[in-house]
């Protein structure tokens, strides 16, 4: 039959209706993606926001701009949107979007779970913010420690808005991940064996390794402090036979793999664009593959870095410095393998490009800095200065915030079909490199001159005051950057030149369909026989991939091809659920409950359980087809 | 049902695959593996933080160490429940629907009485949830372990309807396999908890 | 020192360095010129300028760990802007390339691991060294963090007679050149000791005592800042180290170990009558006299310190009367609440106060 009858009848299968209950219901992993990216993004602006007021207090000594109280709160949320509510949700926004793309497949394995996963992000943070506005913002800043957060000290409902936000979030991210996983196993074009999958694949595999592991033990630290502050519980005060490292330890054991789950995907994306603008496959595949992993896994293995100065014995710490030294060994082979790449390459110098060689050069700065703090004894010294905070952004910035930036000016065109301008770009890449490394190296200096890290305000002739100006002015024109970057990006939606399937002539399956893609991806199955399907030609290995003539399979209802976890041979076929709007119903119900937790409302959080049963009953209650055999 | 898979351009129909396939082969299967392991997780760095106070205090637990007999059975009557769990996996995959029925009902009977006698254990304690540290964490891991089990009921009560609506098959009862899968899960974690919060304070003391 | 270094390199190459390479040139620089800058500057409780054994070893240990980044960046900076010289303008403007050998990823791996390893050993060596002075402490502090001040106790030799021990506030006295044994706790939250001339930090943490040693080896006063995040007035959680010889330190400590000198004047006797009728009694300690408060710093001998406030304020009669005026001006949220004293009560005090020196 005529693909053309075919791409018609995939269409009248596959498109969601453009109604409200489609809105809601919708479970295409596009639009959730981009719902993912454009709700992280105004988390960045919210949280970059929040540090703009911080550096206009920080701007003199002794200056009086901003309350105590309201400095306090500034500094925790703005710690807490980034990294929880921005730096992790967007790079679930990328791949969400581009996971089945990569993977030639036409959706996730959980469809529903996916999108359940969008809205409570969403619902996790808008709780965060309720408490904000009500005037009950979480301010003991983002690791929280006890027992400055325990009741005693904490009174009010900071606290609790913290901790159920943050439980809040945790489903989604554990839901999200769980969905990764199964996905990248078992939804894989044939032919793409585990060695063949797009890098990009093992960042965010890797993190969502991470996340089943790591995630319960911040879970574990919140409901804690939560049974604390509503029960009269008691975990971490000493009266009561408690500890405050205890904290400590659960959170820390979560949080170092979690700042490796949120840079771990950014790189594997910067391992697609180098070679797509060095115009070669990558060098050194395999070594990035592992390497990426090996992160992940040494990522456990560090968690007392952030405790040396806790007074625990120098031999149990010296361990934890052996462990931050060796993790910094994936990242190097990393680094050298981009480095390589680009040595025998031929470089284009897209904005995209530039952003990942900034991020090249920020990663490492932000990596010495963590060497720098990974000695013991150095440590000593700028713990909780401002050196960390100048780590802190280093990696955050150069390993988040870059290569999102190049991961957009590479992939927005086929999410939106236009082009960004180029032109622009490179002065949104210029204004970001030089206002970040003005706003955020003096910071190290500010560390060594003995200030520490959040202080409202500090008192002058202490040789912070030129400094502190330096940065806040840095602050300014890195955030004008990020104004280009949304500038550039309307202006693409409004007049850019329409993209074309494959605008930068990339070797992998996502630039093998229409820009922006249709709702069932690829009209025929792809089968890939290599790691680069779309150069095989030109790289003269000959053709081995089937991309654009292959199986149909069924066009009479939403089904994939299945295959096996290793090889990727043909399993079975995967048939997916019609849209639905009970994912959304539940995390609505879900939100329920935490209001209820944290306001005391037992009605209502009784309900908003009882809901939630029915809801994920609906949800997973449906008939099989009949079934002859 | 299986599905031909058309080729375009004249190459003909490969192979035919079936939808969805062995419920071992599902996405939801391994879905559930995955939420396993990371509930297990969560389980660890329950006790973790047990051990942890447990070695900080010279005085642990405060109460002296906690009376045996309930706990004791109630682990027997978990583990056993694991067998008509178990069963009933078995009968799905011979398309018995009935026997099915049968012992998600047993199952869920087993069950019940866990979650009475752990009540009456509970009302028994001298301590509360707010006397002290020990007592929050006995009460917290407990009571997780409680809610997990609360919440295999509801899955049991699930699949229970569901296979009255004539759902399962001897083909597809993905549902079954993860739901006696998470079972056989709260009743191992139930071990873990019973060892460390009955058994070592004994041992060690 | 390791920035000149750096600026003179770079001052040679700048002339045929691409646009890239520069702007990071220019950022070590940069760097450079400001570390010097106020490595020079005088009042910065800088860790730059270490005045005892332990911060002059964190000191060198620093330099060698900023001149590794510096040498990291620089490589690494050069193999980046390097490649890009047959750079081409649009992905169509070359054929593809291929091949090429992971060799160099393998070499960088080595040499990496080889600078991790001296790394760890260095930082190693170090720790162990600062563990233990290298001669027994013969003075043992007790620094107990509250929000947001820090009570001082010096303990007598012998345990035995612990009413020996001599309680101050926000000031550490130790005598010059010799190792000082600090025992480090919390009353309230966690707090942390930093006092960057001196030594790394360590948390003071409640119901745990951090036992580390400081010392110093000019005399001199030394600033030191609470660095754990402990709430509205982490920012003025400060305090002095002021080191002297042993003889006048002896002195000092001497006069410490007395209650409060006697009124002199009538006015500062009105003024103790006073203060003893205040609420002040119910937070603050006046050895000698009936106050026996402790939410407060023990006030003793108040007089002769340097701050008030915790090093918010320098000890001047106008600031003292400001702060007991009220110390919510100065210090939103401190637990010492406004007092509302009639002015000519507000005026005994300070006299009494000030005469306790
Ligand atoms: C974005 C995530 C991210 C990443 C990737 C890293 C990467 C690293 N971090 Fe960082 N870290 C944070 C986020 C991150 N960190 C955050 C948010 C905090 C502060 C939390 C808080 O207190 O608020 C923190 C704090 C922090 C501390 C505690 C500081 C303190 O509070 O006292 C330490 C201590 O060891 C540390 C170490 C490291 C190390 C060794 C690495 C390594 O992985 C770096 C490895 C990379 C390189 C080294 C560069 C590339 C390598 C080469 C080019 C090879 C050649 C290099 C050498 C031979 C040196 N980090
Ligand atoms: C991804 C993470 C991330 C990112 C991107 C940033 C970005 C920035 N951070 Fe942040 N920061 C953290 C993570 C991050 N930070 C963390 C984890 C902490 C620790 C918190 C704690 O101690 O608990 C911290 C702490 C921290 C401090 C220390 C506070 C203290 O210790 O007292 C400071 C101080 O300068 C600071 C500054 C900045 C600045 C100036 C930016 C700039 O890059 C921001 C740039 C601006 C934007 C990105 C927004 C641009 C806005 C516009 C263009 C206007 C348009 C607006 C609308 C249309 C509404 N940060
Ligand atoms: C409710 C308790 C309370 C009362 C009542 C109180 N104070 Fe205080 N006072 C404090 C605390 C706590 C501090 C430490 C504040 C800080 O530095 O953070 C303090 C600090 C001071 C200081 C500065 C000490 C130093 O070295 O920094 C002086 C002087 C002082 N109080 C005098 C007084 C006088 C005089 C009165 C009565 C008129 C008084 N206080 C009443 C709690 C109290
Ligand atoms: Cu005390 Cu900060
Ligand atoms: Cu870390």
């Amino acid at each position: 039959m005529a693909t053309a009858t075919i791409e018609t009848r995939l269409m009248r299968l596959w498109e969601t209706p453009h109604s409200l209950y489609g809105f809601f219901a919708s479970t295409d992993h596009k639009s959730v993606g981009k719902r993912y990216l454009v709700t992280a993004f105004v988390f960045l602006l919210a949280g970059g926001v929040e540090a703009m007021v911080m550096r206009a207090q920080l701007i003199k000594p002794a200056n009086h701009f901003l309350s105590p109280e309201a400095y306090n709160q500034l500094f925790t949320m703005h710690g807490m949107t980034m990294i929880f509510w921005y730096a992790s949700p967007i790079l679930s926004g990328i791949s969400n979007y581009f996971f089945p793309l990569w993977i030639g497949a036409r959706d996730f394995a959980f469809p529903r779970l996916n999108m359940f996963s969008y809205w409570t992000f969403l619902m996790s943070g808008i709780v965060l913010y309720t408490g904000y506005i009500a005037g009950y913002a979480p301010d003991r800043g983002w690791f929280n420690y006890t027992p400055l957060a325990d009741p005693l000290y904490s009174p009010g409902l900071n606290e609790k808005f913290y901790c159920v936000a943050l439980l809040l979030l945790t489903v989604s991210t554990t839901v999200g991940a769980i969905n990764f996983i199964v996905t990248a196993f078992k939804l894989r074009a044939p032919g793409m064996s585990i060695g063949r999958m797009p890098l990009a694949l093992y960042g965010t595999l890797t993190a969502s390794f991470s996340n089943i592991f790591a995630l319960p033990s911040l879970s574990v630290a919140l409901a804690f402090l939560f049974l604390e502050h509503r029960f009269g519980m008691h975990f971490f005060d000493v009266s009561a036979g408690g500890r405050p490292l205890l904290w400590q330890h659960l959170f820390w054991i979560f949080a170092h793999p979690w700042v490796y789950i949120i840079v771990l995907p950014a790189l594997s994306f910067i391992s697609m664009i180098i070679p797509t603008f060095s115009r070669r496959p990558i060098i050194g595949y395999t070594w990035n593959a592992l390497g990426v992993a090996a992160t992940g896994v040494l990522g456990f293995g560090v968690w007392v870095h952030h405790m040396f100065a806790t007074g625990l014995p120098p031999m149990a710490m010296s361990f934890f410095m052996a462990g931050s030294m060796a993790v910094v060994l994936p990242s190097a082979i990393s680094i050298f393998v981009w480095l390589v790449t680009l040595w025998h390459g031929r470089p284009v110098m897209s904005t995209a490009m530039l952003f990942a060689l900034g991020f090249i050069f920020l990663f490492v700065i932000g990596g010495v800095d963590g060497v720098f703090t990974g000695s013991i004894p150095a440590d000593w010294q700028v713990t909780d200065s401002y050196f960390v905070v100048a780590h802190i952004h280093y990696v955050l910035i150069g390993i988040n915030v870059f290569p999102i930036l190049a991961a957009f000016y590479y992939w927005l065109p086929k999410i939106t079909g236009r082009m960004m301008s180029e032109r622009l770009g490179k002065w949104n890449f210029w204004i970001m490199f030089i206002g970040m490394n003005i706003a955020f190296f003096p910071m190290h200096n500010l560390g060594l001159l003995g200030m520490p890290r959040r202080v409202y305000t500090y008192q002058a002739g202490l040789g912070w005051t030129a400094t502190n100006i330096v940065v806040s002015i840095g602050a300014y024109i890195f955030a004008f950057g990020v104004l280009l970057f949304v500038l550039n990006f309307f202006w693409s939606l409004i007049d850019g030149p329409i993209a074309g399937p494959n605008p930068w002539d990339a070797s992998s399956l996502e630039w093998a369909t229409s820009s922006p893609p249709p709702p069932y991806n690829f009209a025929v199955m792809p089968t890939v026989r290599s790691r680069d399907p779309l150069w095989e030609e030109r790289l003269g290995m000959g053709k081995r991939s089937d991309v654009f003539v292959g199986p149909v399979i069924s066009d009479e209802e939403k089904v994939t091809l299945g295959t096996t976890p290793l090889d990727g041979l043909p399993q079975r076929v995967v048939s997916f659920p019609e849209d639905s709007v009970y994912p959304f119903l539940t995390s609505v119900a879900l939100t329920a409950i935490c209001y209820g937790l944290i306001l005391g409302l037992w009605g209502l959080a009784l309900s908003g359980a009882l809901f939630t049963f029915f809801f994920v009953t609906g949800w997973l209650w449906y008939a099989p087809k009949p079934v002859e055999v | 049902m299986a599905t031909t898979i058309v080729q375009p351009g004249g190459t003909p129909p490969a192979v035919t695959l079936p939808v969805n396939g062995k419920p071992h082969h599902t996405s939801g299967w391994w879905g559930m593996i995955l939420l396993v392991v990371t509930e297990a997780s969560l389980f660890a760095f329950l006790l973790f933080s047990y051990f942890y106070l447990d070695a900080q205090n010279t005085l642990w637990p405060p109460p002296g160490p906690p009376d045996i007999n309930l706990a004791m059975i109630n682990t027997i009557i978990l583990v056993v429940s694991s067998v008509p769990a178990r069963l009933g996996t078995m009968a799905i995959r011979r398309g018995a629907r009935a026997r099915l029925s049968l012992s998600i009902v047993v199952t869920m009977a087993l069950g019940l009485a866990f979650l009475i006698i752990e009540a009456i254990e509970w009302s028994q304690k001298s301590f509360t949830p707010q006397t002290d540290a020990y007592g929050s964490l006995f009460f917290t891991i407990t009571g997780f372990h409680y809610a997990h089990v609360a919440v295999g009921m509801l899955m049991l009560l699930v699949i229970l309807l569901r296979n009255w609506a004539g759902h399962f098959n001897a083909h597809r009862h993905t549902a079954v396999e993860n739901v006696m899968l998470y079972w056989h899960f709260v009743g191992v974690v139930w071990l873990f908890v019973f060892t460390t919060l009955y058994i070592t304070p004994h041992w060690w003391r | 020192m390791t920035s000149n270094a750096h600026r003179a390199r770079d001052r040679v190459r700048w002339a045929r360095v691409p646009r890239w390479m520069r702007t990071i040139v220019r950022r070590a620089a940069f760097a450079g010129g400001v570390l010097l800058v106020f490595a020079a500057c005088s009042q910065a409780p800088s860790t730059l300028r270490p005045a005892s054994k332990p911060a002059q070893q964190l000191f060198v240990l620093q330099w060698w760990l900023i001149g590794i980044a510096f040498a990291v960046m620089l490589i690494i900076g050069v193999l980046i802007v390097v490649p890009l010289r047959h750079r081409i303008r649009t992905v169509a403007d070359a054929p593809l390339e291929d091949g090429g050998s992971t060799k160099p990823i393998a070499v960088g791996i080595v040499i990496s691991a080889l600078i991790l390893a001296a790394v760890f050993v260095y930082s190693a060596v170090v720790l162990a060294d600062d563990a233990r002075p290298d001669s027994p402490p013969h003075l043992a502090v007790k620094v107990t963090g509250h929000r947001w001040w820090w009570e001082v106790e010096y303990m007598s030799p012998d345990s035995s007679n612990a009413h020996q021990n001599v309680v101050g506030a926000n000031e550490i006295h130790i005598p010059v050149g010799e190792p000082v044994q600090i025992l480090g706790t919390a009353a309230d939250v966690i707090h942390s000791f930093w006092v960057p001339q001196l030594q790394g930090k360590i948390d003071l943490i409640p119901g745990q005592t951090n036992v580390f040693w400081i010392r110093a080896d000019k005399p001199g006063r030394y600033r030191g800042q609470c660095a754990e995040y402990c709430g509205l007035q982490h920012a003025h959680m400060i305090f002095w180290v002021v080191a002297q010889p042993r003889a006048e330190f002896d002195a000092w400590l001497a006069h410490a170990r007395q209650p409060a000198t006697a009124p002199q004047s009538p006015l500062e006797a009105e003024g103790k009558q006073a203060f003893l009728t205040a609420p002040c009694v119910l937070c603050h300690t006046v050895r000698g006299t009936g106050a026996g408060g402790k939410l407060g710093p023990d006030l003793t001998h108040v007089g002769s310190r340097l701050t008030i406030g915790a090093g918010t304020l320098a000890n001047t009669p106008g600031n003292l009367a400001g702060w007991i005026e009220n110390a919510q001006a100065i210090k939103p949220g401190v637990a010492m609440p406004r007092l509302d004293l009639p002015p000519a009560t507000m005026q005994k005090i300070l006299a009494y106060l000030e005469s306790l020196n």
